[in-house]
C-alpha cells in the first residue's frame, strides 16, 4: 500500500477542481433547498448552461469568455424562469417533476444529433476555452507535503476557491437580512409569510434564479477547468451528489456546501485509492473485487456512510439539532 | 387606569350608539362600513361552504363572526383574504375591491388575518416571527440586503416595536426561543402579536382565544378593546359567547354557508333563529340568561 499516494491524492482532490465545481453547485442549491425548501432537481441543467455558453460562444464563435460567462448567466436566469414560472404558484412537489425533467431536456438537446454542429453531439466540444485567462496564471505547479496541482489546476483552484468565498460571503449576508428572514419563513410556511403582506412568489423565483446564477457558474468552471465539455457529466447524478453534500454539511449552513463538498471529494477518492491499492497489492483478492468495480464500489460505501451519517447526526455537520426535533412536535 | 377604562367605555359606548340605529337583519347596511361584501359563493364539490348575499362591517367597532361548526366563517375568512378563491362574489374594503387579488396584496391593504390552525414559523425565533410581520422593510430586497447599511436602523424600530408588542402579549420571557418550541395557547398569542406588526386596518382573528388560558383571556380582552380605541377595526370568529358578548359592539351569525342573523350581543343570543341553528331542533332556551349552557351544547 502506498500510503503516501493514497493521502496526496485524496488531500489534493479535498481542494482540487470536482470539488470546486460541486462546491459552487451545492451553494447554489443550498439556497434554494436549504434555505427556501424549494425541491430543484435540475441543478445539473443550470450548470450544462453554463458550461455550453462558454464551450459554444468561446470554442465555436470565438466570443470573449466574459462575455460567454455572461451570457451563461443570462441563459441561467431564463432558464429559472421558464421552471419557475409555471410551477412556482402549485405544489412544491411540481418544481421536483419539472426541474428534473427539464434538466433531461438540457442534456438530451445537447448530445442531439441535429445539433451535432453547434453543440458536438455526445461527444461535446473540446478546444481553447480560456487561453487568455490561463495565460494570467503567473504560478508553476504547486506541491507541498500532501497537496500536488499542476500549473493549470492551479490557476482553476486558485480563482475557484476565491468565487467560493465571495459566493458564500453574499449567501452569509442575504440570510442574516430581511431578505433571508422572509426566505426561511417561505420555508416553513408559505401561508403564514403571504398572510403578513409578502410576495411570496418573487422570493421563491428569486431564490430559484440567484441558486440557477451559481449553479450555471459551476458549468463554467468545470467547462474552463476540462478545457471541454460533455453533455453527459451534466446528468441527474450531478444533482444526486449536489444534494448528499448539501445534506451532508447541513442545509441552511453557510458553510453547510463547502465542508459537505470538500468531505464528499476526499472520501471518495480516499475509498477508491485505498480499494485499488489494496487489489492490486494483492490484499483484496481479485475475485472478490477487480479494479473497473471499484467505481460504483466507492458510492456504495459513500452512501453506507450516508446513511449512518442521517441516523447519527440528521442535521448533518453544521445542522442544529434542537432545530431538527421541531419538526417532531 | 381609571381614566383610559372611563375612555375606552366611552369609545366601547359611541360605537354602540351607532349601530343602535342599525336594524338587526342580516345584510343591513352600515353608517360607515369598512368592508362590504355581495354574492360571496364558494363551495367545494356539492358541498356549499360559504353563500353570503351581502354582509358589511362597521369601521372602528369589534365585530365577532359566530355559528356552528362547519358553518364556513374560516371559508369565509380565507375567501375574502385572498387564501381561497371563490365560484362568486365581489368584496372591497375602504371603497376599493380586493376580489381575486392575492392574499399578500390583501394583508397590505391592511386586512391582517390569522389563522385557526396557528401557522409560527416553526424554525425562526419569535422575535424573528415577529421582525417578519413588520411592512416596507428595506431589507426585504434582494439588493439592498446586501447593504446592512440600508436597513440597519428600520430594523432596529422594529425590534423596538416588536419587543413592545412581546411584553403585552406576555411573550418577552421567550423571545429567543424557537417558535416551534411554544405552546399551542403561546402560539395563538404569538401569531396576533405578529399580525399586530404588520400594522392592519382591520385584524381578522380565527378562533384567537381558543387554548389560551382564563387569566391570560381578560388581558387580552382588553388589549383587543385598545386596539379599538387606537382606530382599528376588528373582525373575530369565537365560539367563546362569554367573550363574544363582552368584547363585541356587533355578532354577525353564520349557519350552513349563509349570514342569518346580525345584531347586538344581546339581541343576537336572543333570536330564535339563531337558538335553532345552534341547537338544531326547536328548544325553548332562554339564551341571554344561559349563554354558557348554549356554548356547552355547540361544543359538545
Ligand atoms: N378545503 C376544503 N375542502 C372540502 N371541504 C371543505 C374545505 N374547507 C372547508 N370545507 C367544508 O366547508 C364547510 C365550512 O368549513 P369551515 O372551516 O369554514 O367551518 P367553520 O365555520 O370555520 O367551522 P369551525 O367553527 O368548526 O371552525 C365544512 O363543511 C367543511 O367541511
Ligand atoms: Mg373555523
Amino acid at each position: 500500500m502506498d500510503w503516501l499516494s493514497i493521502f496526496q491524492n485524496s488531500f489534493t482532490q479535498m481542494v482540487g477542481v470536482a470539488a470546486v465545481v460541486y462546491c459552487l453547485a451545492a451553494l447554489g442549491l443550498n439556497i434554494q433547498f436549504g434555505y427556501a425548501g424549494l425541491l430543484n432537481f435540475g441543478q445539473a441543467g443550470f450548470a450544462a448552461i453554463g458550461a455550453y455558453a462558454v464551450a459554444v460562444l468561446v470554442v465555436t464563435a470565438g466570443w470573449p469568455l466574459w462575455l460567454a460567462i455572461l451570457m451563461g448567466v443570462v441563459g441561467a436566469i431564463i432558464f429559472g424562469l421558464l421552471l419557475g414560472v409555471p410551477t412556482l404558484r402549485l405544489r412544491a412537489d411540481y418544481l421536483a417533476i419539472v426541474t428534473i425533467a427539464a434538466a433531461e431536456i438540457v442534456r438530451q438537446v445537447a448530445r442531439s444529433v441535429t445539433l451535432n454542429d453547434y453543440l458536438g453531439g455526445s461527444d461535446g466540444i473540446t478546444g481553447k476555452y480560456a487561453a487568455d485567462w490561463y495565460a494570467l496564471n503567473p504560478f508553476d505547479g504547486f506541491e507541498w507535503f500532501i497537496f500536488r496541482f499542476s500549473k493549470n489546476d492551479l490557476w482553476v483552484v486558485i480563482n475557484g476557491w476565491i468565487l467560493v468565498a465571495i459566493v458564500a460571503l453574499i449567501t452569509w449576508l442575504l440570510m442574516r437580512s430581511p431578505w433571508g428572514r422572509v426566505l426561511k419563513g417561505i420555508r416553513e410556511d408559505e401561508d403564514a409569510v403571504r398572510s403578513l403582506g409578502k410576495n411570496v412568489y418573487l422570493y421563491k423565483m428569486q431564490a430559484l434564479i440567484l441558486g440557477g446564477v451559481i449553479g450555471a457558474l459551476a458549468g463554467v468552471i468545470f467547462a474552463m477547468a476540462a478545457q471541454s465539455v460533455q453533455p453527459d457529466n451534466y446528468s441527474t447524478t450531478l444533482t444526486f451528489y449536489v444534494y448528499v453534500i448539501v445534506i451532508l454539511g447541513g442545509a441552511a449552513r453557510v458553510f453547510g456546501p463547502i465542508v459537505g463538498a470538500m468531505i464528499f471529494w476526499f472520501l471518495l477518492v480516499f475509498i477508491s485509492e485505498v480499494l485499488n491499492n489494496a487489489v492490486r497489492g494483492g490484499f483484496i483478492s481479485s475475485d472478490i473485487l477487480s479494479t473497473d468495480q471499484i467505481g460504483q464500489v466507492r458510492f456504495m460505501l459513500v452512501g453506507l456512510g450516508l446513511m449512518l451519517l442521517m441516523i447519527f447526526r440528521p442535521q448533518g455537520i453544521f445542522g442544529d439539532k434542537k432545530e431538527l426535533a421541531l419538526d417532531e412536535r | 387606569m381609571s381614566a383610559e377604562s372611563t375612555d375606552s367605555r366611552q369609545q366601547a359606548a359611541a360605537a354602540k350608539q351607532v349601530l343602535a340605529g342599525v336594524d338587526p337583519v342580516p345584510g343591513v347596511a352600515k353608517p360607515d362600513a369598512i368592508f362590504r361584501g355581495d354574492s360571496i359563493q364558494r363551495s367545494f364539490g356539492g358541498l356549499v361552504a360559504v353563500d353570503v348575499a351581502h354582509l358589511e362591517i362597521q369601521r372602528n367597532t369589534i365585530t365577532a363572526l359566530i355559528g356552528p361548526n362547519g358553518a364556513g366563517k374560516t371559508t369565509f375568512f380565507n375567501v375574502i383574504t385572498g387564501f381561497d378563491p371563490p365560484n362568486a362574489g365581489t368584496w372591497e374594503f375602504e371603497g376599493h375591491s380586493l376580489a381575486r387579488k392575492p392574499a399578500y396584496r390583501v394583508a397590505r391593504d391592511g386586512m391582517v388575518r390569522t389563522f385557526q390552525l396557528t401557522k409560527v414559523l416553526s424554525k425562526l425565533t419569535v422575535l424573528e416571527n415577529m421582525r417578519l410581520g413588520a411592512q416596507d422593510q428595506r431589507g426585504e430586497g434582494l439588493f439592498s440586503a446586501l447593504v446592512p447599511g440600508v436597513w440597519r436602523r428600520q430594523e432596529r424600530e422594529n425590534t423596538e416595536r416588536a419587543l413592545e408588542l412581546l411584553k403585552k402579549f406576555n411573550l418577552t420571557h421567550v423571545k429567543d426561543e424557537f417558535a416551534g418550541a411554544l405552546s399551542g395557547g403561546q402560539r395563538k398569542l404569538l401569531e396576533m402579536a405578529r399580525a399586530m406588526m404588520a400594522n392592519p386596518t382591520m385584524l381578522m382573528l380565527d378562533e384567537p382565544m381558543a387554548g389560551v388560558n382564563p387569566a391570560l383571556t381578560q388581558s387580552l380582552l382588553e388589549h383587543i378593546k385598545e386596539l379599538r380605541e387606537e382606530g382599528l377595526t376588528i373582525f373575530f370568529i369565537e365560539h367563546d359567547m362569554d367573550m363574544v358578548r363582552d368584547v363585541s359592539d356587533w355578532v354577525v351569525v353564520m349557519a350552513q354557508g349563509s349570514v342569518i342573523a346580525e345584531g347586538s350581543p344581546g339581541h343576537v343570543m336572543r333570536d330564535q333563529v339563531v337558538i335553532d341553528a345552534y341547537l338544531g331542533a326547536h328548544h325553548d332556551v332562554a339564551l341571554t340568561e344561559s349563554g354558557e349552557s348554549l356554548t356547552r351544547k355547540a361544543d359538545a
